[in-house]
């Protein structure tokens, strides 16, 4: 079970989640993704996508800088 | 494959598709169709298909461009009059998306090519107007256990079903063309233009998931429409045993180049 990391901060939408379907769909069933990406309209959306299309989300972590979290998706 | 920066923008809003997603945008893209006619069905499925992203679009048709055609064939533009079809189609979808290989037949689709031809496609078109045409796409599909989408229009009334081997076909419907005389003569065989995009984008929309395998085909279901009541309906229908290809004692077993109606010659 690997481990991946993806930063969408610079995306708008549709494209955030347009990009983490890309990485996933690389990703072996059980692989993680960490998805860094703003809050607002990406942080609203891409977790809330990713569960609607049969995705994990295990968590959803602020970092340290302002207004940037991290979404755990697990393929 | 790995989707490059301008892919993954143009796929986007298939690529979001739950049903389609990156998978189903690779199948799309490795995908051969070939189309039969690049006149007013042809048009648009060539247009979708290509805008699609389908990998490789094969276009067969004799004809050239024709001012009368313009009315419902939008692949072609007004100084394409006297161009070969398959050559202006093939330049209009170059421009639409560089990404698509076209495979440019100018010629009629007949019993002497048909296998040939349909061999290299995964997926086949009728975009015809004629049914001796039609009636060789089903025939060279049926016995080439080749799924191919059937298309019709006249008037205001549109028709399509969906053939994948083991299905009813054309012929399970239709057991022979119409004798020449009884097919409408010319002066009776007007078209409404937007009839030709309206079934042109739903046979399209069957290749699409045909490949990516989203909902279900008009497979044993013939959709008609009437675009004057806009009413549009499906009929059950089922391989008929006694179909004189598909059936159990087939008695169409090569391909048949039936003759067609002096007005049809020249459309
Ligand atoms: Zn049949």
């Amino acid at each position: 079970m690997a481990n991946y990391n993806l930063d969408i901060t610079h995306e708008h939408c549709p494209m955030t989640f347009v990009k983490t379907k890309i990485e996933l769909a690389k990703l072996k069933s059980g692989d993680i993704l960490n998805v860094r990406l703003t809050e607002g309209e990406p942080l609203q959306n891409v977790p809330k996508s990713a569960v609607e299309q049969g995705y994990n989300v295990l968590s959803i972590v602020e970092t340290e800088t302002k207004g940037v979290h991290i979404v755990v998706i697990q393929k | 494959m790995d989707f490059n920066e301008e892919q993954i923008q143009r796929y986007s809003r298939h690529i979001l598709l739950q049903d389609v997603g990156v998978e189903g945008q690779e199948k799309i893209c490795n995908a051969r169709v070939l189309i039969v006619g690049a006149g007013g069905l042809g048009a648009p499925i060539a247009f979708y298909l290509a805008a699609a992203g389908i990998g490789t679009i094969g276009l067969i048709d004799g004809d050239t461009v024709d001012l009368s055609n313009l009315q419902r064939q939008i692949i072609h533009f007004t100084e394409d009059v006297n161009k070969p079809k398959v050559l202006s189609a093939k330049e209009k979808i170059e421009r639409l998306n560089p990404d698509v290989k076209v495979i440019t037949y100018h010629k009629l689709f007949t019993s002497e090519n048909a296998f040939d031809i349909i061999k290299d496609y995964d997926f086949v078109v009728d975009g015809t107007d004629n049914f001796p045409v039609k009636f060789l796409i089903n025939d060279a599909c049926v016995l080439a256990g080749k799924p191919f989408s059937h298309g019709g229009i006249l008037r205001f009334d549109g028709q399509t079903l969906t053939y994948k081997p083991g299905t009813a076909c054309y012929r399970c419907l239709f057991h022979a063309p119409p004798p020449p005389g009884a097919v409408p003569t010319c002066s009776q065989a007007g078209v409404l233009g937007a009839i030709a995009g309206m079934l042109g984008t739903i046979q399209a929309a069957e290749v699409l998931k045909y490949f990516t395998g989203a909902g279900d085909l008009l497979t044993n279901r013939l959709l008609s429409f009437n675009a004057k009541s806009m009413e549009f309906r499906t009929i059950n229908v089922h391989p008929n045993s006694n179909c004189p290809v598909c059936g159990k004692h087939p008695t169409v077993t090569t391909l048949i180049d039936y003759e067609q109606a002096v007005c049809e010659i020249k459309r």
